[in-house]
């Protein structure tokens, strides 16, 4: 029984085959009753739009069938059941669970707990390996993943979107750019084990300068709870803000990224240039997500 | 009162039991909290604790008496006392004496420092870690504790 937890337990090899993978579903050619008489439970105990349909897409795409519970206030966590436990009830009514929870770990629990496999669809400010997954592909449609520059700016210390993207990418030989205001860096101890698996991290406070020598620009949103008044939120968060203006000399195949919902990070000029992919890096989310689906049911 | 006698009070020998030696200095009781030795255990208890020791300066001593530690009880203090030596003792004698090894995994030894880790949550699990050369990973969250591992023991 294969379980997807964490972008930690895989290695380059199957990372790969899942974009192998996923550019096959991409194009079309597949069986469209390949999970038909598979159900698949979304456990949503956090509120969640792209992730949330873009599994019950890719569910419905491959003929197969979806339940859900939406929030916690909907399900029997409510009435103080653990999360082992709901596990173990909802086991039994589905072929595979994709789970998302405010509790860092959940995904990793509820792998003991399940008869089934478990899909982690987002835990607290820890992994979410299919997003990891859709931004590697993306990427890899327009560029080789090997040996680029890429940048990740907006909040590193708290973002999981960020930490599994910089994990995923020190497999394939890439600097990173870790471009974020005075407190938001990314921990110390990412940074390390970063650099202790070869990768060449760079620090940055300031877009102006590197954004020139970027291959990459994977932005992340910058939250206002951060910091200690809404003034200094608008100082970093205009600082940080990526216009045409900011993209002015940026090499002619810079690809921005974004995993969405914006807020601010981005102008929406910026959305007609050629370097805005963050609309299809969302819509990429249908085929990697039937790779991942697939590969634990097919 | 000699040197040589008060040098006796402070190791006196116990009859059956465990003596761990060379622990580090100042976590016997961490040492003790880990093996789950509550104040209101049956076993007798000795804890020497600053004892002046040639090879480390300063060590800790502990023995506990009617009571054999089985090696994966002691492989968990390695953590806090990686030099510590165990010695088995029956019937006044040294039947057995070990180091101490660190395991790949810790259970139910760490509390994970991290408030939003599931394993703090009301759930029937215990917290697991992995043992790194740079500290103590922890398997549900993957936070990972690199310093001042004793004041996060359970």
């Amino acid at each position: 029984m294969r379980h997807i937890i964490s972008i930690r337990d895989f290695e380059r090899r199957d990372l790969d085959h899942f974009l192998d993978q996923a550019e096959k579903f991409a194009k079309g050619g597949f069986d469209r009753n390949r999970l038909a008489g598979k159900i698949v439970a979304l456990l949503f105990f956090e509120p969640s739009t792209r992730t949330r349909m873009s599994f019950a897409s890719a569910m419905a795409r491959l003929g197969g069938d979806c339940i859900s519970v939406d929030s916690v206030e909907a399900s029997s966590i409510a009435k103080g059941e653990s999360l082992a436990d709901t596990i173990r009830v909802v086991s039994g009514y589905t072929d595979a669970i994709v789970l998302r929870h405010p509790k860092e770990g959940a995904a990793r629990l509820a792998s003991e707990f399940a008869t089934v496999p478990v899909i982690n669809a987002g835990d607290g400010a820890g992994q979410h390996p299919s997003q990891t997954l859709l931004d590697l592909y993306t990427i890899r449609k327009s560029m080789k993943l090997d040996g680029l520059d890429v940048g990740i700016l907006g909040d590193l210390r708290y973002g999981r979107t960020a930490h599994s993207l910089a994990y995923a990418l020190s497999l394939y030989g890439v600097t990173l750019h870790a471009i974020a205001p005075k407190g938001l860096e990314f921990p110390e101890g990412l940074l390390e084990e970063l650099k202790d698996r070869g990768m060449e991290v760079r620090n940055h406070h300031d877009i102006g300068r590197i954004i020139k020598s970027l291959d990459v620009l994977y932005i992340t949103r910058i939250q206002k709870e951060r910091f200690p008044d809404l003034g200094s939120y608008y100082d970093v968060a205009s600082s940080y803000r990526i216009t045409p203006e900011t993209l002015q000399g940026v090499k002619d195949h810079l690809i921005l990224l974004h995993p969405l919902p914006r807020v601010d990070e981005i102008d929406p000029r910026v959305d007609s240039t050629p370097y805005a992919r963050y609309f299809e890096q969302s819509r990429n989310g249908v085929p990697v997500r039937m790779a991942l689906l697939s590969e634990v049911m097919g | 009162m000699t040197p040589g006698q008060n040098r006796t009070l402070l190791v006196s020998q116990i009859k059956d039991g465990t003596v761990i030696d060379h622990i580090t200095a100042g976590e016997a009781l961490n040492v003790l909290t880990i093996l789950g030795i509550a104040g209101t255990t049956t076993e007798s208890l000795s804890i020497a604790t600053n004892v002046a020791s040639r090879k480390e300066g300063r060590k800790d001593i502990l023995k506990i008496e009617r009571r054999e530690l089985r090696k994966e009880e002691v492989d968990r203090i390695a953590l806090i006392a990686p030099h510590a030596t165990i010695n088995i003792i029956r019937d006044y004698e040294v039947v057995e004496k070990k180091g101490v090894t660190i395991p790949a995994v810790i259970r139910a030894v760490v509390k994970c420092p991290n408030p939003g880790c599931i394993s703090n949550a009301k759930e029937p699990i215990e917290s697991a870690f992995e043992v790194l050369p740079k500290g103590l990973h922890c398997l549900y969250c993957d936070w990972i504790i690199t310093r001042d591992i004793a004041s996060h023991i359970i």
